[in-house]
């Protein structure tokens, strides 16, 4: 999942934009008075807590998405990892990465032991089966009692012994409303199959999610690990390529913001940037159903610091910090105080936040597939988009091993030619 | 026989840089998770055989144009006044001057379905055409990109033929075309090859350009063995015995292309 390297360089350019991007597309008057009157505070539920580590000279490694934390540079917003070694003189070594695989390279790899990282649903049941995070010590995060009901003990932790949710988000589609008339309810995943919009149709550059919708278009679960349903859900995004314009990830932002595509499915989150860029365009969750993904904060095994880290996931627990982070992000909060701190605007938005019966019945979160079926999985995705459509592969073949034929001729008479000069 | 002493630095980076992880890669393309010696990821390199074709096929057009669009261009640029060729050559680096990522990505722009270049043709009444996401696109993402790497080498060599090498050819009855076949292209073969090897090494293995102007649907050996390490199934073996085969590819091309160098001769 590349979905928040684009966002580092967004923000870098329209930080200013940040807060209203949040608002989805909220009009503009309304809001700004609020927001400029109210500067985000700080109070902590319980100050002893964190101060026990006070003057030990403590740091702590925490890794993160990039963009993926409020930094405090919005003006009247707060900076949370200031703000925590502010307060409990814990030093806070922040570093991103960009995909749940680089992570994990990173710690498979050895040689880096961080305290806190934040890895998504399916990532985090593959950590916790090879052992590369810890159980946490709940007593030292009371703060935990702000997640709600429906966000603990997910499928990827079954106990919820690993992790605390930190955001999520579901997937859903982009599509311009100018061109494509259907009524937002009708939209299901088989827009992105339909003939008439041909070579204007974006799909994942990743096999996860592509896979996912193609097992939610053919009715399997999204964490099948039988090799049959993943042919078939591989055959159906064959189907797809001939109408493929692109398989991307970040490039989304640009090609839909321009216009270059008309459809495009894309996380909840970013998707809200994104139509900040193009009114033409809108967002919509297919009803039939769709995958959620949750990013938790966990400890890996070789974590030096653990009771500083427990205490640095319950201070992004307390409900200033839960809400500022949101703010910032934009994407969804399993946070139930800070869930109430946003604006009306936003908690009643079907783009952030789907009904609760939707989410319960209809979405599903990834786990981790069996290395079998991972592989399965990545030789259909590298065979799909490595087959060419069938005039060119026919030439492309012969003719490169004419050249090749060819070039050995030539060299070989060449080589004649030279020894034969040579003896005179 | 002090002067071996100033290559030391040089020598240890070498080791510590190139040939230890060079090593590591063949380690890992021969081992499996636990560490016992296996042939399986080497000979799993042979299912994606049509993707090596078409990564060797698309950089070798590259390499092609490049030399066929930088032979005149560095011929007329070594034959030109001194202070002028100064400017020339500067004008050939300036794009480097920015960032590879950024050159790429603007193409991305140009060729768009509402890029500048349908927008222009759209003017007339024409297209749009379906420019990006295309074979093509990849390779004039190539060939932007490493033709001043084609220009330089054949420049450096141009540069030093002697003028009086052309009027003795003429003297003695050469035409123009006889003088570029028997002269030219003779004292300039150490620029072309070094210039293929340039051109075609880096082609051959790259992956942002093929995600950029591919569309993702036109893979490369780069996209491959960035799949393999950053995708969803994390097989670093798989990408090292990948990476391998590539290198003996690589290895195998430019055996070939140095039999064209008239250094041969006097090996031989």
């Amino acid at each position: 999942m590349f979905r928040r390297i684009f966002l580092s360089a967004a923000a870098a350019l329209t930080a200013v934009t940040a807060l209203t991007a949040c608002s989805s597309g909220a009009p503009e008057e309304a809001p700004e008075e609020e927001e400029e009157g109210s500067a985000q505070t700080l109070t902590v539920s319980d100050p002893d807590y964190y101060t026990r580590f006070k003057g030990k000279g403590l740091s702590i490694n925490v890794y993160n998405w990039g963009e993926y934390i409020s930094t405090g540079a919005d003006e009247g917003t707060l900076d949370v990892n200031g703000e925590f070694e502010k307060l409990t003189g814990i030093k806070v070594n922040y570093t991103n990465y960009a995909t749940n695989e680089e992570l994990y390279a990173k710690l498979k790899g050895g040689g880096a032991a961080y305290d806190v990282i934040i890895p998504s649903d399916y990532m985090i049941s593959k950590m916790i089966k090879e052992k590369m995070i810890q159980p946490l010590d709940f007593s030292n995060i009371p703060n935990f009692e702000y997640i709600m009901e429906n966000f603990r003990n997910q499928a990827y932790d079954p106990e919820n012994a690993y992790t605390v949710p930190y955001t999520w988000g579901t997937v859903g589609i982009i599509y311009d409303t100018t061109m494509i008339d259907i009524p937002p309810e009708e939209i299901d995943w088989d827009l992105l199959w339909n003939e008439d919009y041909a070579d204007q149709i974006l799909m994942f550059d990743n096999p996860r999610d592509a896979f996912a919708i193609a097992e939610l278009m053919l009715g399997y679960s999204l964490n099948t690990e039988d090799p049959e349903e993943l042919e078939q859900a591989a055959f159906k995004l064959r189907q797809q390529k001939r109408i493929v314009q692109g398989y991307v990830m970040d490039e989304v932002f640009d090609k839909m913001e321009a216009g270059d595509a008309l459809i495009a499915p894309y996380y909840a989150g970013d998707a809200l940037t994104i139509l900040e860029g193009n009114e033409d365009l809108d967002f919509v969750v297919p009803k039939s159903g769709t995958n959620l993904f949750v990013d938790a904060m966990c400890i890996p095994s070789n974590a030096r610091q653990k009771e500083a880290a427990e205490m640095y996931i319950n201070f992004m627990c307390e409900p200033d910090i839960a809400f500022a982070n949101i703010d910032y992000i934009c994407y969804s909060t399993p946070h139930s105080a800070a869930f109430e701190m946003l604006d009306e605007e936003t908690r009643e938005s079907h783009v952030s936040y789907p009904d609760e019966d939707f989410i319960r019945d209809k979405t599903t979160v990834f786990v981790n597939l069996s290395d079998e079926a991972n592989k399965k999985m990545q030789d259909l995705w590298t065979e799909m988009k490595s087959a060419e459509d069938e005039n060119t592969n026919k030439w492309i073949t012969p003719i490169f091993l004419i050249f090749c034929v060819a070039l050995m001729i030539f060299v070989l008479i060449r080589r004649h030619i030279k020894a034969k000069k040579d003896i005179f | 026989m002090k002067l071996k002493y100033f290559s030391a630095p040089y020598l240890v980076w070498m080791v510590v840089f190139i040939v230890v992880p060079l090593l590591m890669i063949a380690y890992f393309a021969f081992t499996n998770d636990d560490g016992g010696l296996t042939i399986k990821h080497i000979s799993d390199v042979g299912q994606y055989a049509n993707i090596f074709v078409r990564s060797i096929w698309l950089s070798l057009v590259a390499t092609a144009i490049c030399l066929v669009v930088a032979y005149p261009v560095s011929f007329i640029l070594s034959r030109m006044e001194k202070h002028k060729q100064g400017t020339m050559l500067m004008i050939v680096m300036l794009p480097m001057w920015m960032n590879f990522l950024l050159r790429t990505y603007a193409w991305m722009t140009l060729l768009g379905n509402n890029g500048i270049i349908n927008h222009l043709f759209g003017l007339v009444g024409m297209g749009p055409f379906k420019l990006i996401n295309t074979s093509g696109a990849v390779v004039l993402g190539m060939v932007y990109n490493y033709l001043p790497f084609m220009i330089l080498p054949l420049y450096s060599v141009m540069e030093k033929i002697d003028k009086s090498l052309f009027e003795a050819a003429s003297d003695l009855g050469c035409s123009s075309g006889k003088t570029l076949l028997r002269v030219v292209i003779p004292l300039s073969m150490p620029g072309i090859t070094s210039g293929i090897t340039m051109v075609f090494v880096p082609a051959i293995s790259t992956f942002i350009i093929s995600r950029m102007l591919g569309g993702g649907s036109n893979l490369l050996i780069g996209d491959l063995i960035e799949m393999q390490f950053l995708g969803n199934a994390y097989n670093p073996h798989l990408g090292a015995a990948i990476s391998l085969v590539l290198m003996v590819i690589i290895l195998v091309i430019m055996t070939v292309m140095n039999q064209f160098d008239p250094d041969d001769q006097v090996l031989m």
